[in-house]
């Protein structure tokens, strides 16, 4: 019997396979406009390789987690994140899961989830911020992060992701160096993060979501929340992961 | 019998509305007096001991508040704003028909709406303590009773006698025992029913004319309650995790917080907020010599995070955790609610120190948070 977790998130739908307590496959896919056709077309996928509804147990997960029809249940990714990262990490910490429209702080013990924060309405902090920052610098995220290491020390004040970008382009104006605004806009991320975190604190932390393999943020963060930062290619699949594990 | 004039933009209203107004046209064109109030302070028996009908005018809804805006700022309490809004637009038979409004000097935000809602329709402000703790604290209160008191006697050309009172203490005080009959029923292991019909009972109860009317439809959901209980009826799953749901007035939130809860595994076995079983176990002494201070006294009692400190509060929730068997606590404040706001620190110190996961919910009365306040709470009963 197989376990399909599916991770519907704002801008990502992930999927993992669990078959003998190892994942044997993930799937990775823009969201795009419409869960429900992404959820479909992750059912197509896994159908051709021959894991479908005769041999496989569905459970849903993410803010499209209403919008897989197959699913045999629906679980929040709070609590998938919490058993995915338990599977990955194996250690008590906490979880900083940042994604697309909201960022979270999970604190495990023992594989529970025992609190969680989550970010408010605003996108401050979230995977939103750097994808509207980068795109207004003209860059994709790795070569944001790579300008960033070179940057010097500026302040980019305004949380808000819509004043922030106008300060931004005020950086532009002033013929800032790419390098340094870069800094700005990942500083801004990690002390937004870091100040959510102050409400579920611990001994170390989890990265999982989108930016796991982003060297340079995972550096950022375990220095200001002066505690080691862990992660691994397969985080981004924690939430799916953990979904499947709820099979 | 005189002929009241209808809103300027009756016509426009929805047919509900439109029914809402004519009945209450009606009641009061046929020499029915109304009074609207906001607040647990406001001391009921007075007025039903007058004769007057006392209606609750709280805004539960996010309908008026753009409008309220116009004049309110925006980063206010939805209830303030939605409670103003009604009068403003005219779209609430009760505030529009009622003779006048009584408020009290509870946070800050109502008592400096309330002057400006003094401009749409009368509103007499009863000026309440800072605390019941200073020892005139009571006779502070007491005088604003009388004074109240003598505002209705003087207005209404009546005499408010102590035998009137004493009556209205007696009825009032059955209406607070079905109350808590419907609270007890809800808390049972397993729920005889769901808090958002509870909590809908409640709110509609609110608008029926006069305390008997009022009795009746609370002892009607009692009734319903135990006989669908008799016949073996299990309206609630018994695994649903028992939330107490403290802090700000949740009638605005019936759907958005109330609903979801009870959507998501979760059921609501306990609303300790100001119209649950914290304020309504307090009954009058209905023999005491002086049946005024009686009353004053006991309204006064009513832990309100406005009260400076406010430590009952908190130790009746402790209690009610262990007496309903709770497995989480949320609260929920509405936005701009400092008082609940602050003190909800100390509601999570007390629930961190009973052992009990605690979750506080910062919203207000539209659906712009609605996803994510249902993910927080879903994810947080699956924590339990």
């Amino acid at each position: 019997m197989y376990q399909v977790g599916i991770d519907i998130g704002s801008s990502a739908a992930k999927a993992a396979v669990i078959s003998e307590g190892e994942v044997i496959k993930t799937i990775l896919l823009d969201t795009g406009f419409s869960s429900r056709k992404v959820a479909d077309t992750i059912y197509a996928t896994l159908e051709a390789e021959g894991i479908t509804k005769e041999n496989a147990k569905y459970v849903a997960t993410g803010y499209g987690r209403i919008s897989v029809p197959y699913a045999d249940d629906v679980i929040t990714e709070i609590t998938c994140h919490g058993k995915g990262s338990y599977f990955l990490f194996g250690e008590n910490g906490t979880i900083i899961d940042i994604g697309g429209q909201d960022t979270k702080g999970i604190s495990l013990k023992n594989g529970r989830v025992m609190k969680f924060i989550m970010n408010d309405k605003c996108s401050a902090g979230t995977g939103k911020f750097l994808e509207v920052m980068t795109n207004r610098l003209g860059l994709t995220p790795q070569e944001l992060s790579a300008l960033a290491r070179k940057g010097k020390e500026i302040t980019i004040s305004s949380m808000c992701t819509v004043f922030a970008e106008s300060e931004v382009i005020s950086l532009i104006g002033k013929e800032t160096p790419r390098e340094d605004i870069a800094f700005g806009v990942i500083e801004s991320v990690v002390n937004k993060v870091v100040s959510l975190l102050a409400q579920v604190p611990n001994d170390q932390y989890f990265l999982t979501g989108g930016l796991c393999e982003d060297i340079y943020i995972v550096e950022r963060l375990a220095k200001a929340l002066n505690a080691p930062v862990k992660t691994t290619p397969l985080a981004r699949f924690a939430g799916a992961i953990g979904a499947a594990i709820a099979c | 019998m005189e002929t009241l004039a209808l809103p300027k933009s009756f016509d426009e209203f929805v047919d509900a509305r439109k029914a809402g107004f004519l009945k209450v046209k009606e009641y009061v064109e046929n020499g029915g007096h109304l009074v609207g109030m906001f607040c647990s302070y406001t001391p009921l028996e007075l007025f039903d001991a007058a004769g007057v009908s006392v209606v609750g005018l709280c805004g539960t809804s996010n309908e008026p508040i753009a409008d309220a805006e116009k004049v309110l700022p925006k980063n206010l309490c939805p209830l303030i704003k939605s409670s103003y809004g009604f009068a403003y637009t005219e779209k609430c038979p009760y505030t529009y028909f009622c003779d006048f409004i009584v408020g009290e000097t509870t946070c800050d935000g109502k008592k400096k709406m309330f002057e400006l809602l003094n401009d749409i329709k009368e509103t007499y402000v009863l000026h309440l303590p800072q605390s019941q703790k200073r020892d005139y604290a009571k006779e502070i209160w007491y005088q604003e009773i009388k004074l109240l008191k003598e505002y209705m006697e003087e207005r209404y050309g009546i005499e408010i006698t102590d035998e009137k009172l004493r009556e209205a203490a007696r009825k009032r005080n059955e209406l607070r025992k079905t109350q808590m009959e419907l609270y007890a029923l809800q808390g049972a292991v397993p729920p005889a029913m769901k808090a958002t019909e509870v909590m809908s009972t409640l709110a509609q109860g609110m608008f029926n004319f006069g305390v008997d009317a009022q009795h009746a439809s609370y002892k009607a959901k009692v009734d319903a309650a135990k006989e669908a209980l008799a016949g073996g009826a299990k309206p609630v799953d018994e695994k649903a995790k028992r939330i107490l749901l403290t802090g700000c007035p949740s009638t605005g939130v019936i759907q958005k917080v109330g609903m979801t809860i009870e959507n998501n595994g979760g059921v609501i076995v306990c609303l300790d907020d100001c119209g649950g079983e914290r304020t309504q176990k307090m009954l009058v002494d209905e023999n005491a010599d002086d049946i005024l201070r009686a009353i004053s006294d006991r309204y006064l009692e009513i832990h309100c995070s406005v009260m400076t400190t406010n430590e009952g509060r908190i130790a009746n929730t402790r209690e009610m955790c262990q007496k309903y068997k709770v497995d989480g606590v949320v609260e929920m404040v509405l936005q701009a609610c400092h008082t609940f706001n602050v003190e909800s620190t100390l509601m999570q110190n007390m629930c961190d120190d009973e052992g009990i996961p605690y979750m506080k919910l910062e919203t207000d009365y539209s659906t712009t948070d609605s996803g994510q306040i249902e993910t927080r709470l879903a994810a947080f009963i699956e924590m339990l």
